[in-house]
């Protein structure tokens, strides 16, 4: 581009005489599949410049294969279209993954990008489906109508591929739009691609910024003209003998109606429930942290270090203490946290590809309506109950600011995670029923009322759910595989030094003193207003650190049933640990992140003390 | 004529104007436009509008979908 401003998927690092070669496809056409068949082992995940947008890229032959997120056109509407728009119009060769069962759809997309003027080849993929539905397609027709090579393809099944990679050389641009060209021209004459020019008649203010032109008004003029061609491609060269309702249209159909979608959706959650909080959170944790971590390495590590360092002095404590840095932070990271990331993203990698979340979400759209959010806001609501920090990053699909903000909000301060829910339970269940039906309704009422609340009084408008419902399909076990291993990988990479940083704070506030210090200074609002000991201070401290230590320290006091109950409240409410405080900070910047966490305070204090109150 | 939410599930109706600017652009996108005939397949209470058009399966809020006016399909 040119003065004003740059591309920055210009400045994204190249290596010498590689060309750009980028996969393009709407949302859930199976692109990943393409690419780790394409590259195999060696996978670059980086964030777009600027932006929270993943994108992956691994070295194929002479060029730079990358993946960008999933678009059903190019323009600037959202982050992620942005993101694939700059790659794109950067790009030296597209290949266009096409869902040969949703061609109205996705070829919109492929003329789109024949109208930029880029070189591309069409992989028609899911060509199974399309026949089992009862569907012919005339390749050698569509790719004439195109312009443009077409190859079959199954990616699941590996067919197609050797095609594919020797159609690559042989990608073309196609016939465009032949209206707009007088127009394409004249702004191609000042010096700028024909990408950039058809995205300024369409409308786009960022790219006509950068050229110092006028976007066009002709967006919805030539949308049509494309949407108009695309359907008379369809209508000759596709047939429909007879459409075969197949298992997954059905219970497609299921999982959006009520009657059907609940019970459903909570088999779903139980299923997870025994997966994350039973298998994963008792049995592999209690080998990894409690036989390994523990048993083993801790053992070893702590013999070493005293050998060398006082176990009273400041370093022995610093490096093998209660909290120390060789001790804690990893048997913390390794033994408990990376089994349950692990298992969350497994999940949640089995649910994204069985196209199931969009269901999801547009059976609990209108719950979530009322709190300022649409149905897309489920998805990290139900990563918080494992990582409310995972589920904070998630965060970034939602459509505005304000929705982005409530969802974080909400997680801070109502969503225990998993760590938590199992000391919360532990503490809870031999109080019995009534106990934990309080504290389940008070923490439901504080969800929605925070929501609606925050609905009240943020500025602006949230955006409403309109989103295509992909068909339901049998997850790959190697794309989930893969994409589990690479997400694991950033979140630790991304948590690990936080957690280092926990652990020598904790152990200075102990070393110092300072923990006693501010027992006594807060014992007015512990004992006083919330009418619990005073220690109950060192469990909401700990629970900065770490949340479940935090309801794991009302373990060690003496307190009555209805002590415990107001501690759990206050704990549940009260800020979530350091790593989502940081998470929180970077995603919604100082201030937001911040009032976040002292509403968080304030509302725990306020909740519990009420509850100690209409107890007593 | 009438608007999308108040369409009963399996009716045929077609598109006669959809209001939101962006709403309208990003149904050209996925293959709905002005005079395309859809069906309704789902109406959740109070809640989304779920639509068939062809092989497009569409889930459509339902303060956007009261801004979509149809009329019956012949």
């Amino acid at each position: 581009m040119n003065k004003h401003c740059h591309n920055p998927a210009e400045t994204m690092e190249l290596p010498q005489g590689k060309k750009r070669l980028v996969l393009v496809g709407n949302p859930n056409v199976g692109k990943s599949v393409f690419f780790n068949e394409l590259t195999g082992r060696y996978v670059d995940v980086s964030n777009f410049p600027g932006t929270t947008v993943e994108i992956h890229k691994a070295p194929y032959g002479d060029y730079i294969l990358m993946d960008i997120p999933g678009v059903y056109g190019v323009s600037s509407f959202n982050d992620e279209e942005r993101v694939a728009r700059d790659i794109i119009l950067q790009a030296d060769t597209v290949i266009n993954i096409v869902d040969a069962l949703h061609l109205e759809r996705d070829l919109f997309l492929t003329q789109q990008l024949i109208d930029m003027g880029i070189a591309i080849v069409v992989a028609l993929n899911m060509m199974d489906e399309a026949v089992q539905s009862g569907m012919t397609i005339d390749v050698a027709k569509l790719s004439k109508h195109l312009g443009v090579p077409v190859i079959p393809t199954v990616a699941v099944k590996k067919q197609g591929f050797q095609a594919l990679r020797a159609a690559i050389a042989k990608a073309s641009l196609g016939y465009g739009d032949p209206r707009i060209q007088p127009e394409l021209e004249r702004l191609m004459a000042t010096g700028m691609g024909r990408g950039d020019a058809l995205l300024i008649l369409e409308g786009d203010e960022e790219v006509a910024f950068c050229h110092s032109q006028q976007a066009f008004p002709l967006r919805e003029e030539i949308y049509l003209r494309r949407r108009q061609r695309v359907n008379e491609i369809i209508a000759d060269v596709v047939q429909v003998k007879q459409a075969i309702k197949k298992w997954n249209k059905l219970l497609g159909q299921w999982a959006v109606r009520p009657v059907t979608g609940l019970p459903i959706l909570f088999a779903i959650l139980v299923a997870m429930y025994w997966f994350i909080g039973v298998f994963v959170a008792q049995t592999v944790v209690g080998l990894t942290e409690e036989t390994i971590m523990l048993g083993i390495y801790s053992e070893f590590i702590t013999a070493l270090i005293f050998r060398f360092f006082s176990p009273e002095g400041f370093l022995g404590l610093l490096l093998a203490g209660e909290f120390g840095l060789l001790t804690m932070a990893p048997v913390y990271l390794f033994g408990l946290l990376l089994p349950l990331v692990v298992g969350f993203y497994l999940a949640l990698s089995v649910l994204e590809d069985s196209g199931y979340l969009p269901r999801l979400a547009t059976l609990v759209d209108r719950m979530l309506t009322s709190l300022g959010l649409n149905g897309r806001a489920i998805i990290p609501i139900i990563l918080g109950f494992g990582c409310v920090t995972m589920a904070t990053i998630t965060t970034r699909l939602l459509g505005s600011k304000r929705e982005r903000m409530i969802a974080t909000a909400l997680l801070g301060v109502t969503i225990p995670c998993s760590a938590q829910i199992g000391v919360i339970a532990g503490l809870i269940a031999p109080l019995g029923f009534s106990y934990l039906a309080i504290y389940v309704l008070t923490i439901f009422s504080i969800f929605v009322i925070l929501g609606t609340v925050l609905n009240k009084i943020l500025p602006g408008e949230s955006t409403h759910l309109l989103i295509d419902l992909p068909s339901l399909r049998l997850p790959r076990v190697k794309n989930v595989l893969t994409k589990t291993y690479l997400k694991s990988l950033a979140f630790i990479k991304e948590a690990a030094p936080l957690f280092v940083l926990a652990a020598v704070a904790i152990t200075v506030l102990a070393y110092t003193g300072a923990l006693t210090g501010l027992q006594n200074l807060l014992a007015p609002l512990t004992e006083g207003w919330l009418r619990l000991p005073r220690e109950a201070t060192t469990a909401f401290v700990m629970g900065i650190m770490r949340r479940d230590f935090g309801a794991a320290g009302l373990y060690s006091l003496t307190l009555t049933p209805e002590q415990t109950l107001v501690g759990l409240v206050t704990i549940t409410l009260f800020v979530p640990c350091i790593a989502c405080i940081m998470v929180m900070v970077k995603e919604r910047g100082w201030r937001d992140g911040t009032a976040i966490w002292g509403g968080s305070l304030v509302i725990a204090f306020l909740a519990g003390g009420l509850i100690a109150r209409l107890l007593a | 004529m009438t608007t999308l939410d108040k369409v009963r599930r399996g009716e045929k109706v077609e598109i006669c104007r959809i209001a939101d600017e962006r709403v309208r652009a990003q149904a050209i996108r996925f293959g709905i436009c002005e005079g395309s005939v859809v069906t309704c397949g789902e109406k959740l209470p109070a809640g989304p509008v779920v639509i068939y058009a062809g092989w497009q399966e569409l889930a459509i809020g339902r303060s956007i979908a009261c801004n979509i006016t149809v009329k019956k399909a012949s």
